[in-house]
């Protein structure tokens, strides 16, 4: 009898997965289809290939590498301030935070001690593109969901985050400001008022957006109860950030091991208690006002003074040894290790993504859904398959 | 000479031609304005132009559109069977043209008055979902397969609330002619059926809603989980005729909903096709509306949607409005 | 009772979105109809990186052909070719990966015309490579790169993207960011 596996289907991935087919059921009852890599909804170049009896999931597998950059390796052949850029496009919409993993790491290798105000400024700007990162997932989700406008409000809120941090960054998206002992250039003198008048005018937009959103009936149902992941699942997967602190585990990096001065500031943890995509949707949303508040008090209390460490030396070259710096993300913990061997160039640098861990809840999630449900989860686990693949 | 043409003109059959030609360019001529205010509407509600560069404020943006559609390469994929594949698009679009002949546009203006007219309408749209599952299964696309299933469930399981409504509303008035219908409503504002039947209006709009794939109810072609449903493998002129179909099921929906519920060709003042028109775009602009506001609800839901909800809803209303006929007679 | 209640709750949060969208329809357009308008903020966009002229003598620019900003570049997008006068001394070109270099430099005035020992023959940059990082503009200790205004830049083949800089500072840097 001729069996999936045998004729030639597909390429290796697809042969592969179907060899496994549940030998219960006879040959043509399961449909094998291929989510990806080029699909509208998995942000990215995601592949996923599944198994359906009709519409229901019985396997899934993710195959990734469609967009491995080898960022790791550039790290071996790049100075340590020569791989800043490569820092903003792993994940280019929360650029800042991994621009931060990566200096964070190097200034606790060589001990260097970043200013106050940059600190400051770091802590503004990265809540900012925090900000915009959860719009982009908000808008995103709705569009996979079939909602074609609420992506367009996100975008123009976003726009006025990207003015802000132009006028700071000169760029929109792949940020490369910070540096190794305080950030590139200071902040301009317009930037207080413009980032004040946003804090102003995106609290007056969150209401309309849980309006048309959030209370929404038929969001409800499609996000309440599907994807319903235990909080014991979670931490075997290693996964972090709204991930996690919707299925309730309020591990927070920025609570749990506190850098630059997170431990200052006043802001919650927003937590979920079910794990299913409404409340990973509900933290986002909450963690957008926290971003908020942070904001308005770095915005307080931003002092004069320099924005690099004084006396950083001519060459970056940090002493042998290794360490690991991690940061709160918008999708979750992101960590830097760095290897030195104390030349100018790093050893080794691994670079921990969280849509990595957060990927792999997906493939036990789906076992059982409906496809339409399936995308929902997917949606709300916030992926950025080129973190992911690095 | 002129007394034996017009003597001509009178002949049924020629009234009927007439009234298809005339039906085939409302058609089109619909289709192309409708496209034009569905991205105008889009992009309104999304703080944006939308078509601007086709002629003055995008007007021609359609016409461009067609022209693109008509340039495309027709491509069949290898596998695909070549009737199903090119029948199905035509077997979209062919049906609906009949379902105008009953609807009456104005006080005279009646492509045929036919006596079962309702009957006419809902059975040829019906053939609407013959034509998805010969496109999905014509494909040879695993996705198109999917999105057909789910249009012929969805259409299937629609049609019963949709023929509660319209049952309702025969029931009131005593006829399934669309023309009577109509003139049941014509002494005043207050004497349409939508207020005395505001549930029956719900419910066939929202079957109507279901019935075309429109959002919040177009599982069918969900971009971005299906890539297009059923006519993914469409290119060019097949894509157009799927797309212009759904356009006109729309427009026939809502000139249906318009007779049956709001008065027709009757308005408070001036009584013509204008109202009527005015009506239809109304109702169309309120699906456009929905489509550009909510989510795409999920399969089971809206087949739960349908046989929980609107079903039984309908069926009371059946009997409530049967009973009362009876008492009050 | 209550179910009915709740029913009707959720259904109306449907009539509460249909009231957002509504009102959003007759609110003005927010995006920039270009060509019609522009955008206002250009001025802070990063465009690929120009020379800067001496005060003294616009023809020359400020760069004193120290290879920092050749070194630095993560993608190796710079390449500068120059050579000593006649009377000084011919520097050894450093190797591209002249580790650690950091960034800022210190910025101060170029060296005085009598001092200058070298002559810049081209400047070129692969702006297919250039990421816009600004690791080369920190770094100049002179301040003698800077990020120019030509934003609209658009070509039709991988050469129009291989820009002599020297050429360019000679010929003003370009006025405008805008196309005519």
């Amino acid at each position: 009898m001729e069996t999936a596996a045998s004729r030639s289907i597909g390429d290796y991935y697809t042969r592969h997965f179907a060899a496994e087919q549940s030998v219960e059921k006879t040959e043509g009852e399961t449909l094998i289809l291929n989510i990806g890599p080029q699909h509208p909804a998995t942000h990215g170049v995601l592949r996923l290939v599944v198994e359906m009896d009709g519409e229901y999931i019985r396997r899934c597998e993710p195959v990734l590498g469609y967009i491995h950059r080898m960022h790791e390796k550039m790290g071996e052949n790049r100075t340590y301030t020569q791989y800043l850029p490569n820092m903003g496009r792993v994940d280019y919409l929360h650029a800042l935070a991994w621009n931060w993993a990566w200096v964070g790491a190097v200034e606790r290798l060589m001990g260097i001690v970043v200013p106050e105000r940059a600190e400051i400024i770091r802590i503004i700007t990265c809540e900012l593109n925090r900000i915009s990162s959860h719009l982009l997932w908000w808008g995103a989700y709705l569009l996979d969901l079939g909602a074609f406008t609420p992506i367009v409000y996100a975008f123009a809120d976003r726009e006025r985050i990207m003015d802000i941090l132009q006028t700071v960054t000169g760029s929109r998206l792949t940020y490369c400001y910070y540096r190794i002992g305080g950030v590139g250039t200071d902040i301009p003198p317009d930037f207080c008022g413009m980032v004040r008048d946003f804090i102003a005018y995106f609290r007056s937009r969150l209401p309309m957006y849980h309006d048309l959103v959030t209370d929404n009936i038929i969001l409800r149902g499609r996000c309440e109860d599907i994807g319903v992941l235990p909080s014991e699942t979670a931490r075997s997967y290693g996964a972090t950030g709204p991930v996690l602190r919707g299925s309730g585990v309020a591990y927070d990096v920025r609570r749990a091991e506190p850098y630059s001065l997170y431990d200052r500031f006043a802001f919650e943890i927003p937590v979920g208690d079910s794990g299913d995509a409404m409340d990973r949707y509900r933290v986002r949303m909450a963690e957008m006002e926290q971003s908020l508040a942070i904001i308005e008090q770095a915005m307080d209390r931003l002092p004069q003074g320099p924005v690099m460490a004084p006396d950083l030396p001519e060459r970056i070259i940090p002493p042998r040894g290794e360490t690991y710096f991690a940061v709160e993300g918008a999708r979750g913990k992101i960590g830097v290790y760095v290897l030195s061997d104390g030349s100018p160039i790093p050893y080794r640098v691994k670079l921990r993504a969280p849509g990595f861990s957060n990927l792999h809840v997906f493939a036990e999630l789906a076992v059982g859904c409906l496809l339409a449900d399936a995308l929902s989860i997917l949606g709300s686990l916030d992926l950025v398959i080129p973190e992911i693949d690095r | 000479m002129i007394p034996t043409m017009l003597h001509l003109l009178a002949h049924p059959f020629i009234r009927i031609v007439i009234a298809l030609v005339l039906t085939m360019a409302f058609v089109g001529v619909m289709g192309l304005v409708l496209v034009y205010a569905e991205r105008k509407v889009a992009g309104f509600i999304q703080r944006r132009p939308g078509p601007f560069e086709v002629g003055p404020h995008g007007i021609l943006q359609s016409l461009a559109d067609a022209g693109k559609l008509v340039g495309k390469q027709l491509v069949r994929p290898f596998d695909a069977d070549p009737f199903l594949f090119w029948a199905a698009p035509i077997l979209s679009l062919a049906p609906v043209v009949v379902c105008f002949l009953p609807i009456p546009f104005g006080p005279t203006l009646t492509g045929m008055q036919i006596n079962v007219g309702l009957v006419l309408i809902l059975a040829f749209s019906g053939l609407n979902t013959l034509a998805l599952c010969l496109a999905g299964w014509g494909s040879a696309n695993k996705y198109s397969l999917l999105g057909s299933a789910r249009a012929v469930s969805q259409s299937v399981a629609y049609e019963i609330p949709l023929l509660l409504a319209v049952l309702a509303i025969a029931f009131q008035s005593g006829s399934l002619d669309l023309t009577e219908i109509t003139l049941t409503q014509r002494r005043s504002v207050l004497s349409w059926n939508v207020w005395v039947q505001p549930l029956a209006f719900l419910i066939f709009f929202v079957s109507l809603v279901a019935e075309t794939n429109r959002a919040p109810f177009d599982l069918p072609e969900a971009e971005s989980e299906l890539t297009a449903g059923f006519h993914t493998e469409y290119s060019g002129m097949g894509f157009g005729l799927f797309f212009l179909a759904e356009y006109t099921y729309m427009i026939v929906g809502c000139a249906v909903a318009s007779c049956l519920f709001l008065g027709g060709w009757e308005g408070p003042v001036a009584d013509g096709h204008w109202w009527f028109l005015a009506k239809t775009f109304g109702l169309l602009l309120a699906m456009m509306w929905f489509r550009w506001t909510y989510p795409r609800v999920r399969f089971d839901q809206l087949l739960n949607v349908c046989w929980k909800w609107l079903i039984p809803l309908g069926l009371a209303n059946l009997v409530v409005t049967a009973l009362v006929i009876k008492v009050v007679g | 009772m209550a179910m009915v209640a709740k029913t009707l709750k959720r259904l109306w949060s449907l009539v509460v979105g249909l009231e957002v969208t509504g009102k959003e329809f007759f609110k003005p357009w927010l995006t920039v109809h270009y060509p019609r308008q522009q955008v206002g903020n250009l001025d802070t966009y990063r465009g690929h990186i120009e020379l800067v002229p001496r005060d003294d003598n616009p023809a020359i620019p400020r760069c004193i052909m120290c290879s920092r900003c050749q070194d630095i570049c993560p993608s190796r997008c710079i390449s500068i070719a120059f050579h000593p006068v006649e009377n000084g001394e011919r520097t050894p070109k450093p190797l591209w990966l002249n580790p650690g270099i950091v960034s800022p430099g210190s910025h101060g005035a170029p060296p005085a015309p009598e001092r200058i020992e070298r002559v810049l023959d081209r400047f070129d940059l692969n702006y297919s490579l250039c990421s816009l990082c600004g690791l080369c503009v920190q770094n100049c200790p002179v301040a003698a790169i800077r990020f120019s205004r030509h934003v609209y830049f658009c070509g039709t083949s991988r050469q129009d993207f291989s820009i002599d800089l020297l050429e360019r500072m000679k010929r003003g840097n370009g006025t405008k960011p805008h196309p005519e």
